[in-house]
């Protein structure tokens, strides 16, 4: 896998890199702010924040339009950043990169054109971990063409249960929809093992990547999924900006999603012709400094390396884990052997959200609630967990902070 | 006492935590003349409550929940402070709680005032109102 030799690998510099991030520095009701709540978005670099500015200050116009400098400038730099996430993810051809709002909204462009083809009877598969976003666009498809969801079990530990899945994959399958990276227990799931097996039944499958983009290399060929999509807010980039990655062969065989300006090559009365991949799926005026944002948010990744990411997310994993799992009464949701950067807790007789609002209290960010992921919190028969997640410009001493902040709400309410 | 210290105790006050260990009339009574269940989609957060009237009045209510201290802790203090009130008289002793936690916290007249602290953390009004929406709709 590596592509580097362990032995040369850079360690990151964790306290630069945290200058970098102007948020960080700041105390929080008398506290230094220990930022913990990664998974549901991330913090932006100067760097980012610079060229949006930047964009906004000298080179904005309409993008694909114009015969006017700014035109082109705002062009090239849109077109620039689609080609940095295209190397990024390792995909064919920057015609497989798609701009969307989020990975809410790739998920839905994919529900609603790949999902014509669902009739009455056919199948889309999914795990029991999946995040509202990739549970309610089937449930909407399913509401209009009489497909049926089923849904993959999981182990108490908060694994797949790969056997169970397998059994689950029938003729009528038509579609396989799984997260990458659980969001609400961190569990990875064994991806490539589910896009062998769904494509020798010839299914295709889509991943939502939206937590593993951030902190681990996401390779969509050597993955060979059909669909991968992520956001950009989770991986230091602005909201509203994110990607579905899709084979060209596929979208070559999609009907277009929402219709407008830039989707089309002529419109008339009588009839409208579309426009090539992947400006077919693009209608209207895109997200242009959103998409610059997130050009510069993976040039920053890719500048610390990911492979270095992971390595120093794994360390304050271990680290986090091994303290929690000092403190009588708490438990980890989520014990998968393989897992990102995330710890779901419930701390015994006291409720996540007061929990969250006394670790505020105590200048540190983590999740309370069931993190839009209402049937795996049912699944555990909780109403929801505190959850803390990790990224590369967090510290030990930032989980040193939650640890304290924990004894504090047991003393208060204990 | 340090500046987080005093926050704390500003929401979570003695009352507002003993209510939550020990909620008044959490059960589910034998018989009720109304019920009504509340959730917060949110946190998860979810209340039902009983009612049972005579002469005209408020004579019994009790609820059931699954919630946060402040949540569990405004459902027990609201026992309390609308029993024996005429619907009328609960219905605006609901909207004077709702008006207090939206704006500044005062004017909560004995143990409710406990829960004044809530309107400082803008998050947590709903955890607190839930219970009170809830009477409202039974």
């Amino acid at each position: 896998m590596s592509a580097v030799p362990a032995s040369t690998r850079r360690s990151l510099d964790v306290a630069t890199i945290r200058r970098d991030f102007p948020v960080l520095d700041q105390t929080i009701n008398g506290r230094p702010l220990a930022y913990l709540d990664n998974a549901a978005s991330s913090q932006r670099p100067r760097q980012v924040i610079e060229a949006i500015g930047h964009y906004y200050e000298h080179d904005h116009a309409n993008v694909h339009r114009g015969v006017h400098t700014l035109s082109h400038r705002a062009t090239d730099l849109y077109e620039a950043a689609r080609e940095t996430v295209r190397d990024f993810i390792n995909a064919a051809s920057v015609r497989e990169v798609i701009f969307t709002r989020g990975t809410t909204e790739a998920i839905n462009l994919v529900a609603y054109t790949f999902g014509q083809r669902l009739k009455a009877g056919d199948e889309i598969l999914i795990t029991m971990m999946e995040h509202h976003s990739n549970i309610v666009p089937w449930q909407m498809l399913c509401q209009r063409s009489g497909a049926v969801l089923r849904v993959a079990p999981i182990n108490a530990a908060g694994e797949l249960l790969l056997d169970d899945f397998l059994q689950l994959l029938t003729p009528r399958t038509r579609l396989v929809a799984v997260a990458h990276i659980s969001n609400a227990l961190g569990t990875i799931n064994p991806v490539k093992a589910i896009v062998d097996a769904a494509h020798k039944r010839g299914i295709p499958v889509l991943l939502d990547g939206a937590q593993a983009i951030p902190h681990q290399i996401v390779d969509v060929r050597n993955l060979n999924c059909d669909f991968y999509a992520f956001s950009g807010h989770k991986m230091c980039g602005p909201t509203g900006i994110g990607v579905l990655y899709a084979r060209e062969a596929m979208l070559r065989e999609l009907p277009p999603f929402q219709g407008g300006g830039d989707m089309i090559l002529t419109v008339s009365f009588e009839g409208t012709t579309y426009n090539e991949l992947p400006y077919r799926f693009e209608a209207g005026t895109p997200n242009i400094a959103g998409a610059i944002g997130l050009g510069a948010a993976i040039s920053y990744l890719q500048k610390l390396g990911m492979q270095e990411i992971a390595a120093w997310e794994a360390q304050l994993l271990d680290y986090a884990t091994h303290a929690l799992l000092q403190i009588p009464g708490l438990v980890i949701l989520g014990t998968a052997q393989e897992k990102a950067s995330v710890v779901s807790f419930n701390v015994e007789g006291i409720h996540p959200h007061d929990l969250g609002t006394v670790l505020d209290q105590q200048g540190v960010a983590i999740r309370a609630g069931h993190h839009c992921a209402m049937p795996v919190m049912e699944w555990f028969k909780v109403p929801g967990t505190a959850r803390a997640s990790f990224a590369f410009y967090n510290t030990r001493a930032e989980i040193d902070q939650l640890v304290a902040a924990l004894k504090v709400a047991q003393d208060l309410f204990g | 006492m340090s500046a987080s210290a005093t926050h704390q105790t500003d929401l979570y006050r003695q009352i507002v935590l003993e209510h939550s260990r020990h909620p008044r009339n959490c059960r589910r009574p034998e018989k009720y003349d109304l019920e009504a269940e509340g959730h917060n989609p949110l946190c998860g957060d979810k209340v039902r409550v009983y009612v049972s009237l005579a002469d005209g009045l408020l004579k019994d209510i009790a609820f059931e929940a699954s919630g946060c201290a402040i949540c569990l802790a405004s459902a027990s203090l609201m026992t309390a402070a609308t029993l024996q009130q005429s619907p009328d008289q609960a219905k605006a002793t609901i909207s004077g709680f709702e008006l207090a936690l939206t704006t500044d916290g005062e004017h909560l007249a004995g143990d409710l005032a406990a829960l004044g602290g809530v309107s400082q953390y803008p998050s947590r009004i709903r955890c607190a109102t839930l219970p009170w929406h809830t009477l409202r709709a039974a």
